[in-house]
């Protein structure tokens, strides 16, 4: 089992973030791993390794686009347990999604990886594209959202539980596959590979990095490759903001869903898993919330950040 | 601090590895431990529920590179204990006395019956250590101590108190030092469930509460010859321990100086009065600059204390200078952050008074300030003022 683990920095959601010529000011920033691709991190060690054990079932293959000193975000990654890294030098503020996407299928055809398994969305752009155009450009099945993976036994396909507006989907897709994944998959008991004890319970969250994690990390293989090398002509962005874009706001349509009375039970499972999670829930247990991005969530004193990484000090 | 807050840019002195630990270290405290310590601190109990996710961190014997330590720097360390810190001084004491007290003396003066017996069980959390120096009477001067280790053949019996031992109550062993016949402190590995050794948990205490403080009786307690730190040279040895401790405090109380701060200054600039946020009164931006300005200079200086040890020039009296500089500077902050925090400044919701309270726990203990400046008094006129 070998899992693509694709992997963005963005500006730390808990630190003040300054405006400059109507654009995010993005130098002297502090950046931190996107938090969804941290639980797509925590999802692949998950899926290749038997709890309690040392022991390695698969290997986990980490993707980062993006500058040169992303290696410390990709690092911190290596350390929580994954393999190896690749790392395609890019600027952060000429990634767009279609030209990462097109960075992550080329690397598929080198890797041939069983599984891609990516975060929902980055909680910078917040566009939640990739992974759909990914699976649209390699022509596989797809699984987005997802809040729960089980693997089955004979490795050749994923069940997964999608989060949608309704409640949850369950879909089995055919490996290789691109899956995306949403917040409740770090949940102690969201993820199976068959080879765990089912009734196994991981402490909530990504796992923290352990020293010796932390000092096995820096001698990990980080491939250094230029997009060039994929044959990617230049990573300059398709999609360029027209004037005025940045400026203007619009307030989307509520959902039809965001004060709909859903099935109780999934409710209060959704309710629930807010609660655990530390983050306060913004609705009632009869109500299921819209999808919020990462960084709407609080973090106060004492309760989970979602995102963690280096505050600095 | 908050990055935009550096302005001496003091995070440049860390490297990537170490900035990691530190990182790693503080979201665990902050998501995992600090609710539960707040919770341990008002009933006065230790949380014991956090060794085993400490030790799977990698926290005890951290800088050893065998029996199963993961090899870290002496800043690595220091960076551990300021984190630690800044979740209660009750959970740095127990990796303190666990790394520094236990499985230091044990891997540097003990025999390899001694290593391999306690050590992979130290550093994997499953046996918890504690370090006996302090008796009823003896505490500043531990060289007057009265604990005896009378020699009988093929051992030695052991009888005294030892009093003020942190994990001491729930401790597996113990390392203790007691008078031998020729009138020499020695060191001895116990495990405490030794017949002679009785233990009594300490209680009323208003500081470290959550932490186990504990008295060790011994009472004709035979120990074998293999029981001795072979390797040890009595109060010198102890004393070694000590100097791995205090530069673990002189980072420690940085942490714990930084959540005052940081707490304190929040505050102050959403807490209105007369119409403003506090926080725009003069006399209260002088509270707040005279604690960064102080914070600044006890990190700066305990980094160049990590830069010397990892050299292994670290002298004892550069440790004493940190140890007594950076407890009585986190002290000063915490009282300048409880009293900005105003009522508010005296109720657990807020950590400002329980860090103040545990800090005078740490003034006290691993030799006082008053101490420290003889130390240092001592060192720059070569007059010592403590001897009898
Ligand atoms: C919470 C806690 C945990 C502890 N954990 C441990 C442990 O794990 N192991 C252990 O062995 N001990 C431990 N101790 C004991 C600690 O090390 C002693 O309390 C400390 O050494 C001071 O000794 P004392 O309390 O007897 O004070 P004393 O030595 O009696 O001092 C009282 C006061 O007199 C001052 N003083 C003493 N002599 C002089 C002098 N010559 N000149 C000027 N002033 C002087 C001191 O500075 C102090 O202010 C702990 C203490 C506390 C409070």
């Amino acid at each position: 089992m070998k899992i693509l683990v694709t992997v963005k920095r963005v500006p730390d959601p808990e630190q003040k973030v300054k405006i400059k010529d109507n654009a995010l000011d993005l130098s002297g920033m502090n950046f931190v791993v996107n938090p969804f691709d941290e639980y797509a991190v925590e999802a692949a060690l998950r899926l290749t390794e038997k709890a309690g054990t040392t022991e390695r079932l698969g290997e986990v293959v980490v993707l980062g686009v993006g500058p040169k000193d992303m290696t410390q975000q990709i690092r911190s990654c290596l350390a929580m347990g994954a393999d190896r890294a690749i790392l395609i030098e890019g600027n952060d503020d000429d990634l767009d999604s279609e030209q990462v996407a097109r960075v992550v299928t080329a690397v598929y055809e080198q890797e041939k990886p069983d599984l891609v398994l990516m975060g929902k969305q980055t909680v910078d752009g917040d566009n939640n594209q990739v992974p759909q155009l990914v699976a649209g450009y390699l022509k596989l099945p797809q699984a987005t959202f997802a809040c729960s993976l089980d693997l089955a036994a004979d490795q050749k396909s994923l069940l997964a539980a999608r989060e949608i507006d309704g409640g949850t989907e369950n879909k089995r897709v055919p490996l290789p596959a691109v899956a995306s994944v949403d917040l409740r998959i770090v949940l102690p008991q969201s993820v199976k590979n068959n080879v765990t004890d089912a009734s196994h319970a991981y402490p909530e969250g990504p796992r923290y990095a352990s020293l010796k994690g932390i000092m096995k990390a820096k001698r990990k293989p980080l491939e250094q490759k230029s997009a060039a090398d994929l044959g990617i002509k230049d990573l300059a962005p398709r999609v360029q903001p027209g004037p005025g874009d940045e400026a203007r706001r619009a307030t989307p349509a509520p959902s039809r869903y965001q004060s709909g009375v859903c099935g109780r039970a999934n409710a209060e499972a959704h309710r629930r898993s807010e609660g655990l999670l530390g983050l306060t829930p913004n609705v009632n247990a009869f109500t299921v919330p819209a999808p919020r991005s990462a960084h709407e969530r609080g973090d106060k004193h004492g309760q989970r950040s979602i995102g963690r990484g280096a505050q600095r000090r | 601090m908050r990055n935009e807050l550096d302005f001496l840019q003091v995070e440049d002195m860390i490297g990537d590895e170490e900035r990691m630990i530190r990182d790693s270290v503080r979201a665990f405290v902050k998501e995992q431990a600090l609710p539960t310590l707040v919770e341990h601190y008002r009933r006065g109990t230790f949380p014991r529920s956090l060794i085993q996710p400490m030790a799977e961190l990698g926290l005890f014997g951290p800088t050893l590179a065998d029996y199963g330590g993961a090899g870290v720097s002496e800043l690595a360390y220091g960076l551990i204990m300021q984190e630690l810190e800044r979740g209660d001084s009750g959970l740095r004491s127990f990796c303190s006395v666990q790394s520094s007290l236990v499985i230091y003396p044990i891997h540097r003066f003990g025999s390899e019956q001694q290593r391999q017996r306690w050590l992979p069980s130290l550093i994997a959390g499953e046996a918890v250590g504690c370090f006996g120096l302090t008796e009823p009477d003896f505490g500043s001067n531990p060289a007057g101590m009265r604990t005896r280790a009378r020699r009988v053949a093929d051992g030695y019996v052991l009888d005294g108190t030892k009093r003020w031992i942190t994990n001491g109550s729930i401790a597996d062993v113990a390392v203790v030092f007691a008078r031998n016949d020729e009138g020499e402190i020695q060191g001895f590995v116990v495990d405490t469930q030794t017949p002679g050794l009785t233990r009594r948990e300490m209680s009323g205490k208003l500081s470290l509460r959550a932490s186990a403080t504990g008295e060790l009786i011994f009472d004709e307690c035979y120990l074998p010859d293999s029981a001795l730190l072979p390797k040890g040279d009595g109060l010198k040895a102890a004393l070694s321990c000590l100097n791995q401790a205090r530069f673990g405090i002189a980072f420690g109380v940085v942490g714990a100086a930084l959540a005052c701060f940081d707490e304190a200054l929040d505050y102050a600039k959403t807490r209105v009065q007369f119409g403003q946020p506090i926080a725009g009164f003069q006399l209260v931006q002088q509270e707040l600059v005279e604690s960064y300005n102080a914070i600044v200079q006890a990190q700066l200086l305990s980094l160049r204390l990590a830069e010397l040890k990892g050299r292994g020039q670290a002298s004892p009296v550069a440790i004493s200078l940190a140890k007594r500089n950076n407890v009585a500077m986190a002290l000063d902050v915490a009282r300048r952050a409880r009293d900005i925090l105003g009522a508010n400044g005296i109720v657990d919701d807020y950590g400002a008074m329980r860090h103040m309270c545990n800090l005078e726990s740490v003034k006290t203990y691993e030799g006082t300030h008053n101490i420290h400046t003889l130390i240092v008094g001592q060192a720059l006129t070569g007059i010592a003022a403590f001897s009898a």
